[in-house]
């Protein structure tokens, strides 16, 4: 939450080193203006990103998670992104049946020339978890058990 | 008896029972195991009653098997009373280590269970909506029972585990390796879980080469090659990031592993890792393929889920489909 209580999105971006991470790069130089929710983390490649990374960071606390690559075709690993295509599309279904809203996990392209097509992205995906509000994963499970001394560390 | 033999107990929290067939599954070598262990507490096959347990010391009884997940406070209480007198806690099959089948119900919540369960359900009569309640007063007094969770915790969220034996239910060979650790006091380090760290592919004997499939099957739709991977057949196998120690008994018999005996070391969620698995074997190069393909796999959640959603990142599912609800009665919040 910002300080005049409208909701301020965290979101954990994965960028990929060769397109996506220029890109924000780009944006950067080049002074473009967009919002200050995404907390970057560059991997080499969308075809890397293990769900698991995915999964950290919602239960961690990120109201959403923004994935960018490579466009398909252009991969510098010549199909790391096709791999991630795949695995997005599984994972975000697995994430629907957990009750977790498309819009807050969300796979996007951007070459490293696409500074303009970067910032917008990020404008947009704000906003829209903007709508929902926050996740605050942890929420779901307060503690139920009457005998809990204290909880028992399980990471 | 002699007061030389160190003390066993077992018990089952929410558990079907399965676990303790596993451990008369050791057949003749249930006999090793009375001759080793004092039996102190078994409610399953023995009289034993909860105020036994309280009487002990604490750190009484050397080794307590607990299988069963922790759904409810009567399962709390048994698990905080074990820890409390036991020297070694193992937390034995797949419910105590993951959740497993009663962990499912993370896919849903309490209100959604009592709703279906005392009124809609198709052979249910309740017009006076009556549902469980912790306690009720009848002339005799009060009656109580134990209150029923939200969310279906493992053995480890509730109290500190000492070792996991994973499994649904745990295989002889298994208990085997796990007893006779305990016995010749030759254990693995505290929070291991007992066994080996392979996959289920690796000890399973069909025959696997590249992996390009246009589309899933159900077990009853096809009748599989028997010598060729299951996974290059269509059909899901959890193998491919699932423990072994089972000795891949299932895919053997036409069927895929469905991931009971958990993840392997250092996996911090065994759905991502049996869904990746999945994702990478399909044929596909455009959004719209895979969708397609995905299409035949119904219940992703429930494939990569089936054994250790209580266990993984999440935990559950979303309370209210992910809009935020009122913190429940209790008023108090979890750990992140």
């Amino acid at each position: 939450m910002s300080d005049n209580g409208t909701f301020t999105p965290v979101i954990v971006g994965f960028l990929c080193n060769w397109c996506s991470y220029r890109a924000a790069d780009l944006a950067g130089t080049s002074r473009m203006g967009y919002p200050a929710t995404l907390r970057d983390i560059r991997i080499m490649c969308t075809g890397r990103l293990d769900p698991t990374f995915v999964l950290r960071a919602l239960q961690k606390g990120a109201d959403g998670v923004l994935i960018m690559g490579c466009h398909p075709g252009q991969c510098h690993y010549q199909e790391g992104n096709y791999k991630a295509i795949r695995r997005f599309a599984l994972l975000r279904r697995t994430l629907r049946q957990l009750g977790i809203a498309d819009e807050r996990v969300q796979l996007h392209w951007a070459s490293a020339a696409e500074g303009v097509r970067f910032a917008q992205t990020v404008a947009r995906v704000t906003e829209q978890i903007r709508q929902l509000g926050p996740l605050d994963w942890a929420h779901n499970w307060p503690n139920e058990d009457p005998y809990a001394v204290e909880e028992a560390v399980h990471e | 008896m002699s007061n030389q033999k160190p003390k066993l107990a077992l018990y089952w929290a929410s558990s079907c029972g399965g676990c303790e067939i596993a451990v008369l599954g050791l057949h003749e070598k249930i006999l090793n195991v009375a001759e080793a262990f004092d039996i102190v507490f078994w409610p399953c096959v023995m009289d034993f009653k909860y105020a036994d347990v309280e009487a002990m010391e604490d750190g009484e009884i050397d080794v307590c098997l607990f299988n069963g997940a922790i759904r409810n406070d009567e399962n709390a209480h048994m698990a905080h009373l074990l820890r409390q007198k036991s020297k070694v806690l193992v937390a034995f099959g797949a419910c105590s280590y993951g959740g497993s089948m009663p962990g499912l119900a993370n896919f849903s919540d309490r209100e959604a269970m009592f709703q279906w369960i005392y009124a809609d359900s198709p052979s249910t009569i309740n017009p006076d909506g009556i549902v469980p309640q912790k306690r009720t007063d009848v002339p005799e007094g009060e009656l109580r029972l134990p209150g029923f969770w939200n969310t279906v915790k493992t053995l480890a969220q509730v109290v500190p585990v000492d070792y996991f034996l994973p499994g649904c239910p745990p295989e002889a060979s298994s208990i085997e390796i796990a007893v006779n650790a305990i016995v010749s006091g030759e254990l693995p380090p505290p929070g291991s879980v007992i066994g080996p760290d392979v996959t289920v592919c690796d000890e399973c004997p069909r025959k696997k080469s590249e992996k390009k499939i246009k589309r899933f099957y159900r077990p009853q739709e096809i009748i599989p090659d028997p010598d060729i991977c299951l996974l290059e057949q269509g059909l899901f196998c959890a193998g491919i990031a699932t423990r072994s120690g089972c000795g891949a008994k299932c895919p053997q018999v036409g069927f895929g592993c469905r991931g009971c005996y958990g993840p392997n070391e250092g996996v911090l969620d065994h759905g991502a890792k049996i869904l990746t698995g999945i994702a990478s074997v399909i044929d596909a190069m455009t959004a719209e393929e895979a969708e397609a393909i995905f299409d035949t796999l119904p219940d992703p959640a429930g494939y990569f889920y089936r054994f250790h959603l209580p266990d993984s990142l999440l935990r559950r599912k979303a309370r209210g489909n992910g809009k935020r609800q009122p913190v429940s009665e209790t008023g108090q919040r979890g750990p992140a």
